[in-house]
C-alpha cells in the first residue's frame, strides 16, 4: 500500500509538469502511464476482491454439505470445524454398496432422460409448426400452452395419482417421465419456437427446391442449424425433471422411486443420519453440474437469442 | 420448355397481390421483372416456382398443367435477395446437394461442383463454410448452386441488391454471360429500370400486382405501352405534362405552345399527356425546334458527377436529368429546352398514343 501511496504522489507532478509544458514533446511520458496503470491495476484488484468474496458466499453451502459428506455422525453434531478431522468415505461406501440407495439414482436419471427425449420429440414437430404455419388460433394455443406451467404440481397430484393407478401406470419410470411432459413440453416448445424462428424461411425453400423431401430437410438441415435450441431446451427439461420431487415421489412407490425420495429414509428413529444425507447430496448435485457444463455454450447462445 | 401463366391471380387475406397475369416465357429467355417494392415481382416468381399455389388461374410447363405440383418435383432454382446457403454445411457440399438428391455418381457430382465453383470464381473456397466468406462470395455460393442442375426455369429475386455496386455490375455481367449457353428459362426480378436495361433480353413490367407490359426490353423501353409503364421504366421517372393538340398547335399554357411538327402532326386535336424523359431536357437547345422554357429551380440535386434539376413553371413540375455538376440557388430563373421531336404522348386515359421515332436513347 505504502509503495502505491508515493509512486502515486511521485506521479502526480509530473502529470502537471507535462501538462505545463506542453508545448515541448519531449517531456517525459513514462511516468504518466504508470499512473494511469496504478489506477488499472487498483480497479483489477477490487474485482477480484470482490469476486472472491462473492464466490465464497455463493459456494459456502455447497462446500459444508461436501465438508459434511466426509465426517462422521459424531463430528458433525460435535460443533464447528472447518475441515474434515476423521476424513472418511463411509458414507459414500454405504450409498454405493447398497442397491435400496443407489438405485434412486439409477430411476431419477432414467426418467429424466426418457422425459428429455419424449419432451424433445414431441416439441420439435409442435414448435415447427408454430414457427412456419398460420393456423385457426395459434397464437391462442401457443400462449395457453405455457400457461399450463402456471398451475403448481401439485394440482395435479391427484389426477396423475388415479389415472396411472387406474390403467397400472403407478411405480413405472414412463409413469414420472409423462407426467414431468406436462410441465416441460410447453417449455420446449416455447424455447425451440423461438430458434426456429431465427432460421429463415427460405432456407426451408431452398432445400425443397433442391428437392429434399420434408423428412430429411428436417433431419439433415433443420436440425443442425438449430443446435444451440436443442440443447437449451434438453437442460431445461432436465432441470425442472431433476430437481422435481413432489410427483416423482407420489407417482413412484418401490421399483421407480426416486433419489430425492429415498434421500428422505435418513431419518428415522434414532436421529438424523447426518453424513450419509450430505453424501447423498453431493451425489445429486454431480449430474446436474456434468449437465451444465456440456451446454454452457449452448445455453449462453439461448440466453443471447433471448427466448430462454 | 415454355412456361406459361394463364390468368394467374393470387390473393392473400382478402389483398390482391397479383391480378390476373398472363405470360408465356420462351425456353432459353433471359426476361426480367421489373417493379417497385410491393408490385408483386417475388409473388410472382414464388408462384412460377410452385413455392405459392395461386388462387386463380394455371400454370404450364410446355403445354402441361403444374398449377399444383410441389416444389421439389419441378426443376427449378432459386437464389433469394438475401444469401441463403445451408450454414453447417461447406460450400462444396453446399453446391453438391441438388445433385446428391438426384442420385448422381460421385465422379459426375465432382466434376459439375468444381466446373461451376469455377465459373463463378469461387473453386478455392470449396471447403469453407458460407458465414466464413464475404457476402459476394455467399451470394456466388447461392448461385452455383442454383446453376449446378439444369433446371429448367432459375429465378433470381433481387439477388444483387445486397452487394455493394462494384460486386454487382460485374456478377450482373457474369451472370448473363452464363446464361448464353443455357437452354433454361432465366427469371430476375429487379427494381431499378437501369439494371433491366443492362441486362437486355425480356422485360416484364409489374405495377400493384399487374403485368402492365412485356417484351424485349428495349422495345418496351422505347414504346412503353401507357404513362405507368413509361413511369415505372425510367429513372428519374418519365415527366408527364398535360397540353393540347389544336390543328396548328402544341399548347402547353397561353405562353408556352409550339407548331406542330412531322412527328406530331398525325395526332388529332385534343387533350393530351406529354411525356418527356429527363435525359431529354437540356440547358441548351440541341435542336432547332427545340421549345424554349422559363422555369423556377426548387431543387440541384448532385450526385457524383450528374445532376437531378428539379424545376417548375406556373402549371408543371420538371426534372432534368443532367451529367457534370450543376449548381443552382432555389427560385432562381433559368431557362430549359424541350426537345419537341421526343415527346411521347398519351391519350387521356394514359395509353400511348405517339412515341418518338428515332430511338432516343436515355
Amino acid at each position: 500500500m505504502t509503495v502505491q501511496m508515493t509512486s502515486a504522489s511521485t506521479a502526480r507532478p509530473v502529470v502537471e509538469k507535462s501538462d505545463q509544458h506542453s508545448s515541448q514533446p519531449l517531456a517525459p511520458q513514462a511516468p504518466v502511464v504508470s499512473h494511469a496503470e496504478i489506477k488499472a491495476k487498483r480497479a483489477i484488484w477490487r474485482g477480484r476482491i470482490g469476486m472472491t468474496i462473492y464466490l465464497i458466499l455463493l459456494l459456502m453451502p455447497i462446500y459444508w454439505l461436501l465438508n459434511m459428506s466426509f465426517k462422521t455422525n459424531t463430528e458433525i453434531l460435535s460443533g464447528l470445524s472447518f475441515f474434515p478431522q476423521n476424513f472418511t468415505l463411509e458414507n459414500y461406501a454405504k450409498i454405493f454398496g447398497d442397491p435400496t440407495w443407489y438405485m434412486g439414482y439409477v430411476n431419477s436419471i432414467i426418467y429424466v432422460s426418457m422425459n428429455m427425449v419424449i419432451s424433445l420429440l414431441v416439441a420439435l414437430p409442435a414448435a415447427y409448426a408454430f414457427s412456419r404455419y398460420k393456423f385457426v388460433g395459434d397464437k391462442h394455443m401457443f400462449f395457453w400452452l405455457l400457461s399450463n406451467r402456471m398451475a403448481p404440481p401439485a394440482v395435479f397430484l391427484l389426477p396423475f395419482f388415479q389415472l396411472y393407478s387406474s390403467v397400472g401406470l403407478f411405480d413405472t419410470h414412463i409413469a414420472v417421465a409423462l407426467a414431468h411432459c406436462l410441465f416441460n413440453v410447453p417449455l420446449a416448445v416455447w424455447i425451440l419456437e423461438g430458434f426456429m424462428s431465427g432460421v429463415p424461411r427460405e432456407i426451408d425453400e431452398t432445400a425443397y427446391i433442391d428437392g429434399y423431401s420434408f423428412p430429411k430437410f428436417f433431419v439433415r438441415i433443420f436440425i443442425p442449424l438449430i443446435r444451440s435450441g436443442i440443447g437449451v431446451t434438453a437442460f431445461f427439461c432436465f432441470m425442472f425433471s431433476w430437481v422435481e420431487l413432489l410427483l416423482a415421489r407420489t407417482l413412484t412407490s418401490v421399483d421407480a422411486k426416486p433419489i430425492g425420495a429415498i434421500m428422505t429414509r435418513t431419518v428415522s428413529a434414532s436421529g438424523m443420519d447426518w453424513g450419509l444425507l450430505a453424501a447423498a447430496g453431493i451425489l445429486t448435485i454431480i449430474p446436474g453440474i456434468l449437465v451444465v457444463y456440456f451446454v454452457r455454450n449452448h445455453v449462453a447462445k439461448g440466453f443471447a437469442l433471448g427466448r430462454v | 420448355m415454355s412456361l406459361t401463366l394463364k390468368n394467374v391471380s393470387r390473393v392473400v387475406d382478402g389483398e390482391t397481390w397479383i391480378d390476373d397475369v398472363n405470360l408465356t416465357l420462351e425456353p432459353g429467355s433471359f426476361n426480367v421483372l421489373l417493379g417497385r417494392t410491393l408490385s408483386g415481382k417475388t409473388t410472382l416468381m414464388r408462384l412460377m416456382a410452385g413455392l405459392d399455389r395461386p388462387t386463380k388461374g394455371q400454370i404450364m410447363m410446355n403445354g402441361v398443367d403444374v398449377t399444383g405440383v410441389p416444389v421439389r418435383e419441378r426443376n427449378i432454382s432459386m437464389v433469394y435477395q438475401q444469401f441463403i446457403n445451408y450454414p453447417n454445411m461447406t460450400v462444396y457440399d453446399n453446391i453438391a446437394s441438388p445433385l446428391r438428391l438426384a442420385k448422381m455418381s460421385h465422379a459426375e457430382i465432382d466434376r459439375r461442383v468444381r466446373e461451376t465453383a469455377e465459373m463463378l470464381r469461387i473453386d478455392i473456397f470449396l471447403d469453407r463454410l458460407p458465414l466464413q466468406l464475404s457476402g459476394g462470395q455467399q451470394q456466388r455460393t447461392a448461385m452455383a448452386r442454383a446453376l449446378v442442375k439444369d433446371s429448367q426455369i432459375i429465378l433470381f429475386d433481387e439477388p444483387l441488391v445486397n452487394l455493394d455496386y462494384k460486386l454487382r455490375e460485374e456478377l450482373r455481367q457474369e451472370l448473363r454471360a452464363l446464361f448464353k449457353a443455357r437452354n433454361c428459362i432465366a427469371v430476375y426480378a429487379t427494381t431499378e429500370p437501369n439494371e433491366a436495361l443492362a441486362l437486355g433480353g425480356n422485360t416484364a413490367v409489374l405495377h400493384e400486382g399487374k403485368l402492365l407490359q412485356f417484351g424485349p426490353t428495349a422495345e418496351v423501353y422505347h414504346r412503353p405501352k401507357d404513362i405507368i409503364t413509361a413511369e415505372m421504366f425510367s429513372e428519374p421517372p418519365i415527366n408527364v405534362v398535360p397540353g393540347r393538340v389544336s390543328e396548328t398547335e402544341v399548347t402547353f399554357d397561353e405562353s408556352v405552345h409550339f407548331q406542330l411538327n412531322s412527328d406530331l402532326r398525325p395526332l388529332k386535336p385534343g387533350n393530351y399527356q406529354f411525356g418527356v424523359r429527363a435525359s431529354h431536357i437540356g440547358l441548351v437547345p440541341h435542336a432547332d425546334d427545340d421549345l424554349e422554357l422559363p422555369v423556377r429551380v426548387d431543387l440541384a440535386e448532385i450526385s457524383g458527377s450528374e445532376t437531378f434539376l428539379h424545376v417548375h413553371n406556373p402549371h408543371f413540375d420538371l426534372v432534368l436529368h443532367l451529367s457534370g455538376v450543376h449548381e443552382y440557388h432555389v427560385d432562381q430563373q433559368i431557362k430549359v429546352y424541350f426537345p419537341t421531336h421526343k415527346l411521347y404522348a398519351f391519350d387521356e386515359g394514359g395509353q400511348l398514343v405517339h412515341a418518338p421515332a428515332g430511338l432516343g436513347g436515355r
